[in-house]
């Protein structure tokens, strides 16, 4: 009897064991899927040109199905537009994000300081749709048009948080000492910061600044309703402009230009992915 | 630098966020106000009429209201038997080992797949698949588009609570080791006990991110302005909508959507921050 | 005098962590049925190891070995069911941990909660006062079981672990430092306990502290480097050692 139970128990240990290896196993199965999916369908529409050119017209797309040909043009627009508009919001983003990073680590107590920390997981948590109609509301209305200016803001905003957070974190797990030691060698608190913590906290902002981006550069939602989408390479910032998600959700919703679809969405998985595996890696080699 | 100065540029940097914070709740608000002046804060919380013949315009929100929670709670169910799973073999059963640290970074990868990316696939891939197997004729709907935001939400719940797993004290395991009990019987009455706050929050913050998801749930849910009746019908979530007609919307109907960003705003605003605190209380605990 | 089976007997028992390095090294010894056994030496002497070893905590731990044989009532536990053997053998740790979602009364009766043994009302009341009348906590705690077991003092938490391991009627007890980290008087507590417990229970008992060996235990082993370098009468080891490192130990001249 007694036998039989523990029989029964361990029967039952291993069945859990096996329950979760397997289930954890099929979390893993969409990943090689989406990765698979994209990869075969959209490998062989990599090429030189698909990154100079811009997008076709559909016009054009149309004329090139009709005699069966490979539809002409690229996305050189949108990853033009996309590291304009990531450019100006890093600008920005990175140098305000640290400091008030660095406000957070230094004033972890005082009420102000805590309210910040608030409103940040605040914005953090808002939907990206949400940051979308409020830059469209602060900066596409009164300027009279979409533009880049209202794209690279919904991508700051975006940004912002997260390097804050990274920032705050990575500061403040460095030994007090060094601050400490900084101090007592005659430097006053902004040099201690300047040349002793934020250097010693270099990696993780880093890491943190990598995150942020590969965060947000695959973010379509309020891409569309401050940036818009344009169909050539512009450089303009007051004029609308593109992005390659915006681009995936516009061949998305066009018969014409499906087949672009599936280059566009590999090479922004692979960056989005690279980076995000590059900033883990990175993490990892400047904890040792 | 002087430390006035850098204290002042510090705080500088600093009143960024209440003042970007203050921006998103005041633009939303005096933009949203036309919608509720003109149909009553609870009339448009609880109209499920859309419809926009000019003169006769009539917006509410109870229909993206529902496909918001009815996508969100959905995920969240066919979430769990997956995020679980991998929060005990990365916080228990492998910790610290190779084999965790590869599943670990299999779902951060997961985390940075763009939206608009798992909206294809499941465009692709799972909507053919619903249809062939003739769970719903058209394929898209709330089903469909909880399946592929559960995947999304994965590895939020699963990297959070695994933390909190990891956490239980070893002392506390070897003793019930000690007492003859097996691993599984270890996980139930010590392990999951003692995480479970933590465990809960994780599962709070991963609704969080399930209610604002856009682009996914656009491309996956069918885009009709109904009550869904089934989990299978099409719907609109209150992002979904957002992200589909506010490019052509102006006036009333961009002030409603405005009140629904509002709304959304309030909610996911209110549940991250139920979230946070529940995890500083069992970070403590 | 007639040979008996001796509750618990180690023969040339080795445990190693990595397969170069030995933290026990061929350990033979027979331990006295209700007795109080000591092992003493210097940190990292292997002691805990060997303690361990007896409740089969390595089996947790994949890239521990242990070899020989450890016999409990002439059976050899190493090729038992851990959970069947850790059932019968009792641990109390170094640190008290009782469990924190737990009332008093559920962690006394942890062990049965956790094996799945179902017990009626009248059998459960039974054996928290059984148990926690046996570690003298009783009277401090009847009107409060429904509390949870974290809000005791130290000393209270550690008599707790004791009764929640006694409830499982283990044949021998192991105690790995538990007095290490409590205060005197507590420490003072739990020796008198011990030497109460004797009668029901045999206990192997792994101390760092000469005088709390002295006091309470019948036998003693000192370990020196992995090995067993004496085992024998507490009071004899104390006024004779008969090795030297044993005698430098005891003089203070060693870790």
């Amino acid at each position: 009897m007694d036998k039989l139970k523990i029989r029964n128990r361990l029967a039952k240990d291993k069945a859990l064991l096996w329950a979760v290896c397997l289930l954890a196993a099929l979390t893993a199965v969409p990943l090689f899927a989406i990765l698979g999916e994209v990869f075969l369908r959209g490998y062989d529409q990599l090429s030189w040109s698909f990154f100079t050119e811009s997008t076709p017209t559909a016009y054009k797309a149309m004329k090139a199905i009709e005699a069966g040909e490979p539809i002409p043009g690229g996305i050189a627009n949108g990853i033009v537009g996309t590291l304009l508009m990531l450019g100006m919001a890093a600008v920005v983003a990175i140098p305000v994000g640290i400091l008030c990073g660095a406000f957070l680590a230094e004033n972890s107590k005082n009420r102000f300081a805590q309210t910040v920390s608030y409103l940040t997981d605040l914005l953090q948590g808002t939907p990206s749709v949400i940051i979308g109609i409020v830059v469209y509301i602060w900066v596409v209305v009164p300027m009279k048009g979409y533009s880049a200016i209202a794209g690279s803001v919904a991508l700051f905003i975006m940004m912002l948080p997260l390097i804050i957070r990274s920032t705050e974190e990575t500061l403040k797990i460095l030994p007090a000492s060094l601050k400490e030691a900084g101090l007592a060698l005659g430097g006053n608190r902004a040099r201690v910061m300047l040349k002793v913590q934020l250097p010693a906290a270099f990696g993780g902002i880093f890491t943190g600044v990598l995150l942020a981006i590969s965060r947000v550069i695959g973010e379509t939602a309020p891409l569309m309703f401050t940036a818009l989408g344009c169909s050539f390479i512009r450089f303009a910032v007051d004029k609308p402009i593109s992005a390659v998600p915006l681009l995936i959700w516009e061949f998305f919703n066009d018969p014409n230009l499906q087949e672009l679809i599936w280059g566009a969405s590999l090479f922004l998985l692979l960056f989005v992915l690279t980076l995000n595996l590059l900033s883990k890696y990175l993490a990892k080699k400047w904890n040792q | 630098m002087s430390d006035k100065l850098y204290k002042i540029l510090l705080l500088a940097a600093a009143l960024i966020m209440p003042i970007v914070c203050g921006g998103v709740v005041y633009a939303l608000v005096t933009d949203a106000y036309d919608a509720f002046e003109h149909f009553g804060f609870f009339k448009f919380l609880t109209s499920s009429e859309w419809s926009y013949t000019e003169g006769a315009e009539q917006y509410g929100a109870l229909p993206f209201i529902t496909g918001t929670l009815m996508t969100t709670l959905l995920a969240l169910l066919f979430c769990i038997p997956f995020s679980l799973p991998v929060a005990l073999f990365v916080g228990e059963y492998f910790k610290g080992t190779k084999v965790a640290s590869v599943l670990s970074t299999v779902t951060d990868l997961l985390a940075g797949i763009p939206s608009i990316i798992y909206g294809l696939w499941g465009f692709y891939t799972l909507r053919p698949l619903i249809m062939a197997l003739d769970i719903s004729p058209q394929g898209s709907g709330v089903l469909t588009a909880s399946l592929v935001l559960a995947i999304m939400i994965v590895p939020y719940a699963a990297s959070l609570s695994s933390e909190f797993i990891k956490m239980v004290p070893n002392d506390l395991k070897e003793g019930a080791y000690s007492l003859g009990a097996t691993r599984a019987e270890v996980i139930r009455r010590v392990v999951f006990p003692v995480a479970g706050s933590g465990i809960f929050s994780s599962y709070v913050l991963a609704i969080g991110r399930a209610l604002g998801e856009t682009m996914t749930v656009t491309m996956l849910i069918g885009n009709t302005n109904n009550i869904p009746d089934s989990i299978t019908s099409t719907g609109n979530s209150m992002a979904s909508i957002i992200a589909n007609q506010f490019g052509e919307a102006d006036d009333l109907r961009l002030s409603s959507l405005i009140a629904i960003g509002l709304i959304l705003f309030l909610i996911t605003a209110f549940i991250n921050m139920i979230g946070k605190i529940m995890i500083k209380r069992a970070r403590i605990a | 005098m007639e040979p008996v089976t001796p509750i618990l007997e180690f023969n040339k028992t080795c445990v190693s962590y990595t397969k170069q390095t030995m933290a026990v090294k061929y350990v033979s010894a027979a331990i006295d049925r209700n007795s109080i056994t000591a092992i003493m030496g210097p940190s990292g002497c292997g002691k805990s190891t060997l303690l361990r070893a007896v409740n089969l905590m390595h089996s947790l731990y994949p890239n521990i070995r242990v070899d020989g044989e450890i016999l409990l009532n002439g059976e050899n536990i190493l090729s038992m069911e851990p959970i069947d053997v850790r059932r019968r053998v009792g641990m109390v740790f170094q640190r008290p941990a009782p469990f924190p979602t737990m009332s008093i009364y559920d962690n006394v009766l942890s062990g049965y909660a956790l094996n799945g043994i179902r017990l009626s009302k009248t059998e459960k009341d039974e054996t928290v006062e059984r148990c926690l009348k046996s570690v003298a906590l009783w009277d401090e705690v009847k009107d409060v079981l429904n509390k949870k077991g974290t809000f005791l003092s130290g000393g209270q938490q550690q008599r707790l672990c004791i009764a929640r391991a006694l409830a499982m009627k283990p044949d021998i007890l192991l105690m790995d430092e538990p007095t290490s980290a409590l205060d005197p008087i507590a420490t003072a507590h739990i020796e008198e306990l011990m030497k109460e417990l004797q009668k029901d229970v045999t206990i192997l008992i792994v101390t760092h502290n000469m005088g709390q060996a002295m006091r309470i235990s019948s036998k003693s082993m000192f370990m020196y480097l992995g090995e067993l370098v004496e085992y024998g009468d507490t009071a004899m080891m104390f006024s004779n050692p008969s090795d030297e490192r044993t005698k430098a130990y005891l003089t203070g001249k060693m870790g």
